[in-house]
């Protein structure tokens, strides 16, 4: 993975004084709170419903056990034991106080972390598909893309007090596992007719109220026009993109309101008069970014591990759990693990200290030292050999970390919701909660097959409901939570919205309404058929009759 | 009202005059007022003109070199669209002076000036409580950032340096 040479360490411990001295200014009345306010969000550190929040970035989702036992350490000495992945891959603790945010920044530069822009009207963290470097549909590794763009969108001077936020996401294969339709700006590296490598790109995707799928503004880009047409992208809506109506100020409204290829047409225009070369990372730049991700040295193993077979026959559960979370690597003898940080009654994304280390430990004996966070708020172990996955398996039982649902309905997506968000109209956790134990029993969660529930807590739609197979949102109705179920969302290279089946439903009968979609689907599927699949093929209508029949007697 | 610059306070020489009409040296006029103004500009004064964050910067271009000084203006610290516009402006060749007018904060010099700005016209209030040495500490605060086209160096550009001169 990526390592800070001189330059970046400097520019990450240059960031936290300046930071400080930020807060000293507020703190001696030369800023007041509106002008402190756009600093220290572009810092990650949110006022939020019982304290303030901090977030941490995750660059595309990559962590090595050092970082991870820092999260540790922080989550123990100035939070509660535990943080929360968040469904762009960074870490956030709840708990922090401002006094201390200093402090933690010092010890996360200490390991080439920092919060820089997780929150505000700027670039924020890019994101990129978890399996990268191990998937065997991968192009090419979207990670030194991601890089340069981090880099790249750092500190930018033109475009960090933009109409709204603004957030990139790289695939680099061609099942998209990093939801990019659903970004400002989608990245898909790909092979033109000549053989070179470039990028598809996407602009003007996004949930939130206005829920929208980024369109392709251009076919092809070749790789070294990447940064410039970055900067003719993001100067054409900082420009023109609204600013009179904050629900209005993302880009996706601009997209929408001038069209895609009016759009383009700017963007086009704008691009043509960059000098490019005077803006792009010289090849040995991008040579070097791309280095830390060659790679890793792979071990010369047969497809089939014996005692990973054995172990499998042997162990019921292990079995289970094999065939549920990991993900085929690309190099035989090995495979990807996902940790499911969705233990039932847990709360999504959550993960105590003492996991961490646990993980950490995992990842430094038996993953080359690596760790990836995926937008479903999960881990991965990527590099792990099959022979030493019942020994790993084991130790996530004793850690409480070895749920076989990844990809499972109880594998639930959540925002943290009205437990800790200021914004909320509504609860999150406890209705993932409640679904998690509806659904608990593994026999049917594995009958039931590959199934998203995503859920959000207010519009603004942290919790990607939109994209859900299932997308719960919790509103406030006249007082009482409501919670709004919507059917057919897609978060792959098929990205699509879903579509509301009907009036809000109380908190209480949510499971029950899952359970009836459900329902339809068992009764109706065709052998091999997944939910998603029979959605499309059978449409809303018997989803919808099966969702009313009850729940809509007396309003 | 306050203007600084990289090396900190300026007397600020400019007199405004939107319609054009004031008899001084140097005079600031309204976008609208610029092309009269220009033209009829027998008396060899200099001239600034002043311009909305709305303004396409191409409508400037014609006047690029007959003019000394764009002051372009920032409504709040949040809206940045001047940045941009700066940056269009220096690409186009415009080699006067650029002048941020507005409530900006000292978190923000660094940005201005990299995007071409030279100066910055601060509301009274703002320059009570943010006091210059505020501004030219913020300026310096990170030494080095990674885009290339923005101010005089870069972190890609220090590490091709590095590189060509053997680390
Ligand atoms: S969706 Fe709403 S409630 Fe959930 S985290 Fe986002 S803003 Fe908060």
């Amino acid at each position: 993975m990526y390592r800070y040479d001189e330059f970046d360490a400097r520019f990450v411990r240059e960031r936290v004084a300046q930071f400080r001295d930020q807060v000293a200014r507020r703190l001696d009345g030369s800023l007041n709170e509106d002008e402190f306010k756009p600093l220290r969000l572009k810092n990650g550190v949110y006022l939020q419903l019982h304290a303030y929040m901090l977030r941490i970035a995750v660059p595309y989702g990559t962590l090595s056990s050092r970082q991870l036992r820092q999260l540790a350490l922080i989550g123990e000495k100035y939070d509660r034991g535990y943080g929360h992945f968040t469904t762009r891959t960074n870490m956030q603790f709840n708990w922090p106080r401002l006094r201390d945010v200093p402090e933690i920044l010092d010890l996360l530069a200490d390991v080439e972390m920092h919060c820089i822009q997780t929150s505000g009207n700027c670039i924020r963290n890019v994101t990129a598909d978890h399996f990268a470097g191990i998937a065997a549909d991968e192009i090419e590794d979207p990670r030194p893309t991601a890089e340069l763009i981090r880099q790249w969108s750092s500190f930018h001077p033109e475009f960090d007090y933009l109409p709204r936020k603004f957030k990139i996401a790289v695939t680099g294969a061609a099942r998209d596992r990093a939801v990019v339709r659903a970004h400002d700006i989608g990245l898909r590296i790909l092979r033109n007719a000549k053989g070179e490598i470039g990028y598809e790109v996407m602009v003007g995707g996004g949930l939130g109220r206005t829920p929208m799928i980024a369109k392709t503004i251009r076919g092809f880009l070749p790789k070294t026009d990447l940064l410039a047409y970055l900067e003719a992208v993001l100067r054409v809506y900082n420009l023109e993109g609204r600013r009179d109506n904050k629900y209005k100020a993302r880009v996706k409204i601009m997209v929408h309101e001038i069209g895609a290829e009016e759009f383009a047409r700017r963007v086009e225009a704008e691009f043509a008069q960059l000098d490019g070369p005077a803006i792009a990372a010289d090849p040995q730049e991008v040579a070097r970014i791309a280095a830390y991700f060659a790679p890793p040295a792979y071990e010369t193993l047969p497809a089939r591990s014996a005692r990973f077979e054995t172990a499998k026959a042997e162990n019921r559960a292990f079995a289970t759990w094999a065939s549920v979370n990991l993900f085929p690597h690309k190099v035989p003898g090995y495979a990807a693990a996902v940790i499911s940080l969705k233990g039932i009654g847990d709360a999504p994304g959550d993960i105590t200290s003492e996991q961490m280390r646990v993980v950490a430990d995992l990842a430094e004996t038996y993953s080359l030292d690596e760790l990836r966070i995926t937008h479903a708020q999960n881990v991965v172990l990527p590099y792990v050999k099959k022979d030493d996955l019942f020994i790993i398996w084991q130790k996530l039982v004793d850690a409480g970390l070895a749920t076989a649902n990844a990809g499972l309905i109880t594998d639930i997506i959540a925002c943290p919701g009205l437990d800790y968000c200021s914004l909320a109209t509504a609860r999150s956790i406890p209705i993932a909660q409640a679904l998690a134990h509806r659904f608990a029993d593994e026999k049917r969660q594995l009958e039931i097959g590959e199934l998203n529930i995503k859920i959000s807590g207010c519009i603004n739609a942290c919790g990607h409901h939109h994209v859900g197979h299932i997308g719960i949102l919790g509103l406030e109705k006249s007082g009482q939570e409501s919670y709004q179920i919507t059917l057919g969302g897609d978060a792959t290279e098929t990205a699509a919205i879903g579509e509301i089946l009907g009036p809000g439903v109380p908190a209480d009968d949510v499971p029950d309404a899952i359970e009836r979609i459900v329902s339809v689907y068992l009764a109706h599927r065709t052998a091999g058929e997944t939910f998603i699949e029979a959605v499309r093929r059978l449409g809303l209508a018997p989803f919808k009759a099966a969702f009313l029949e009850k729940t809509h007697a007396p309003a | 009202m306050p203007l600084l610059d990289r090396n900190g306070l300026k007397p600020d020489e400019w007199t405004i005059s939107e319609d054009g009409t004031a008899d001084a040296p140097r005079i600031l006029v309204a976008f609208d007022h610029l092309k009269d103004a220009l033209s009829g500009n027998g008396r060899g004064r200099r001239i600034g003109v002043t311009i909305a964050n709305t303004l396409k910067s191409d409508a400037l271009v014609p006047y690029l070199n007959d003019i000394d000084l764009v002051s372009i203006a920032f409504p709040s610290y949040g809206d940045g669209r001047g940045f941009s516009i700066a940056k269009q402006l220096r690409r186009a060749g415009f080699k006067g002076t650029l002048r941020a007018s507005g409530p900006l904060i000292a978190d923000q010099f660094a940005y201005a000036l990299a995007c071409g700005f030279d100066e910055i016209d601060l509301p009274q209030a703002q320059a009570a409580r943010q006091p210059v040495e505020h501004w030219l500490k913020a300026a310096a605060s990170i030494s080095n950032t990674y885009q290339r086209g923005f101010g005089e160096q870069n972190i890609l550009d220090a590490r091709r340096a590095a590189r060509l001169a053997g680390k």
